[in-house]
């Protein structure tokens, strides 16, 4: 397994939010072409997590390592919904080219390949005819195309989306998920935060438990066998 | 009206307000779409009373009003940016603070001094209120801002997006939102004296609000609010010259009916899409 080369590995991670440490010691890698998700309740560290990847938050302890050929700001990220976009006077076409903004450096105008890129990653999620659409009237489905778009534009190697479906109707998650597999067939690798443990064993390659003093990691095989799976056997209640 | 434009080009005062306010009133309109997405623009309001307080005690203290007011209303954009993205203060009580205890401090100055009146001037504006060394600074300092702005549009519009996705691919976000502050209290500097500082952040959010009733893409938004913002300045300003009213108060006129029309266009273009 170590012969594989990783694209994330990390060692003795411990971090905190507003000075409570909410991960202490993990340790996991991530290698080109998996697909992580990771699960937890509010409050377990899933957020503070994703800005750690992000290089948005500075560990407690333990290292962060990018591999692979992947560079720290190359992550197509993929935010929460905020509701701060909702009523935003921008075109798809706007938005999606705005995720080739990390390779421009300081030159102000995108180039015919960053133009491409955006063409070619709006085909890829069947949003092309929406090009000219205002993002602000599109349905949730359509938007998260946009920003799945956007994310792309941003990366090559590895996406990393946070509740993609919150807040989406059935139908449309399940399009939303068979999307991102398709994306990682491809072999872009993908980290994935979700509340949704069903879809998260039918999709992942690996997942990532985080408790509230403790960590899971494994495939989704072993994270069934896992006995200290409260997580599952507990359901609702838990929480 | 050929009278009307044979004066303003014939009047070296009209003149040189024409100038000016137009470059102003471009800088202000394409700051102002950034700002009013970022729900920021109580900072434009806020800064405009820190500039009428620094004008104030430049004024009684004899010291050249532009040197003064430049370095305190970038001082102060930085300080209510800093205080908008903490969460920890309320951000808009905050600006309220600062803003009119900053007023106070200026109408304080100035009632001591017994210049009284020169109050209704740095409050409301007058075109007479620029020299000619001010149309030079005035005129260098909007052309820095439209440079920059043509210059960082791309990173503007991802960072007003969606900051959270800017931050995450490398952007510099605190750099840039410093940046758009720091265009912003220049912008307000330039325009105060002739909007006046009560005026002046009418300039930054009429024409973005207006043009977001109408246009759904950010490109079309901001040359919107662009032209916008020239027409109302020169119809303002003509209103003005033709009726004796303050400038300042006859182009926010202007922008009022501008918006009554705009709301209405938009209202209707959204019935027929429905």
């Amino acid at each position: 397994m170590d012969k594989q080369e990783f694209l994330i590995n990390i060692e003795n991670l411990t971090l905190s939010y507003e000075n409570m440490t909410v991960i202490k010691d993990m340790d996991f890698r991530v290698t080109g072409g998996d697909y992580l998700c990771i699960v937890g309740e509010n409050g377990s560290g899933k957020s503070t997590l994703v800005k750690a990847l992000l290089s948005l938050k500075k560990p407690v302890g333990g290292t962060i390592t990018f591999g692979g050929g992947l560079k720290q700001n190359e992550i197509g990220y993929l935010p929460q919904q905020t509701g701060a976009q909702q009523d935003f006077p921008a075109s798809v076409y706007e938005v999606v080219i705005s995720g080739c903004l990390n390779s421009r450096g300081i030159r102000p105008f995108y180039s015919d390949r960053e133009r491409k890129m955006t063409a070619e990653n709006m085909e890829r999620l069947g949003i092309t005819h929406l090009r000219k659409r205002s993002y602000r009237e599109l349905s949730g489905g359509q938007q998260q195309r946009v920003l799945l778009a956007r994310a792309l534009c941003a990366t090559k190697k590895l996406l990393l989306l946070d509740e993609p479906v919150s807040g989406l109707d059935p139908m449309v998650t399940a399009e939303m998920y068979e999307l991102i597999a398709d994306i990682n067939r491809s072999g872009v690798t993908v980290i994935m935060v979700t509340h949704d443990i069903s879809a998260a064993m039918k999709y992942a390659s690996h997942i990532l438990c985080l408790r509230q003093d403790t960590w899971f990691f494994g495939t989704p095989g072993e994270f069934l066998a896992d006995s200290s799976s409260d997580f599952m056997k507990g359901g609702e209640n838990n929480g | 009206m050929g009278d009307i434009i044979s004066a303003f080009f014939s009047t070296p005062i009209l003149f040189r307000a024409l100038i000016v306010g137009i470059l102003v009133s471009l800088c202000a309109a394409l700051l102002g779409v950034s700002l009013v997405l970022k729900r920021y623009s109580m900072i434009g309001d806020g800064l405009s009373h820190v500039g009428f307080g620094a004008l104030a005690i430049a004024a009684v203290m004899n010291w050249a009003p532009m040197v003064v007011a430049v370095p305190v209303v970038i001082a102060a954009a930085f300080l209510l940016l800093r205080i908008s993205s903490s969460s920890k203060i309320k951000g808009d009580s905050a600006i309220a603070l600062i803003s009119t205890g900053a007023l106070a401090i200026g109408v304080m100055a100035v009632s001591l001094s017994g210049m009284n009146s020169d109050l209704d001037s740095y409050l409301f504006g007058s075109i007479y209120a620029i020299s000619d060394e001010d149309v030079v600074i005035s005129v260098a300092l909007a052309l820095l801002v439209l440079v920059l702005f043509v210059f960082f549009y791309t990173k503007i519009f991802a960072i007003t997006f969606d900051e959270s996705f800017a931050r995450a691919t490398g952007t510099k976000v605190g750099t840039y939102n410093m940046l758009i502050a720091l265009l912003t209290a220049l912008t307000i500097v330039i325009g105060m004296r002739m909007m006046g500082s009560m005026l002046i952040s009418s300039l930054i959010i009429f024409p973005a609000l207006c043009s977001m009733r109408v246009f759904k893409s950010f490109r079309a938004v901001t040359i919107c609010s662009a032209v916008i913002s020239v027409v109302t300045f020169i119809s303002g300003m003509v209103i003005s010259y033709e009726f004796g009213t303050p400038g300042g108060a006859s182009i926010v006129c202007v922008n009022i009916a501008v918006f009554a029309v705009f709301s209405a266009v938009g209202a209707v273009l959204r019935r027929n899409r429905a």
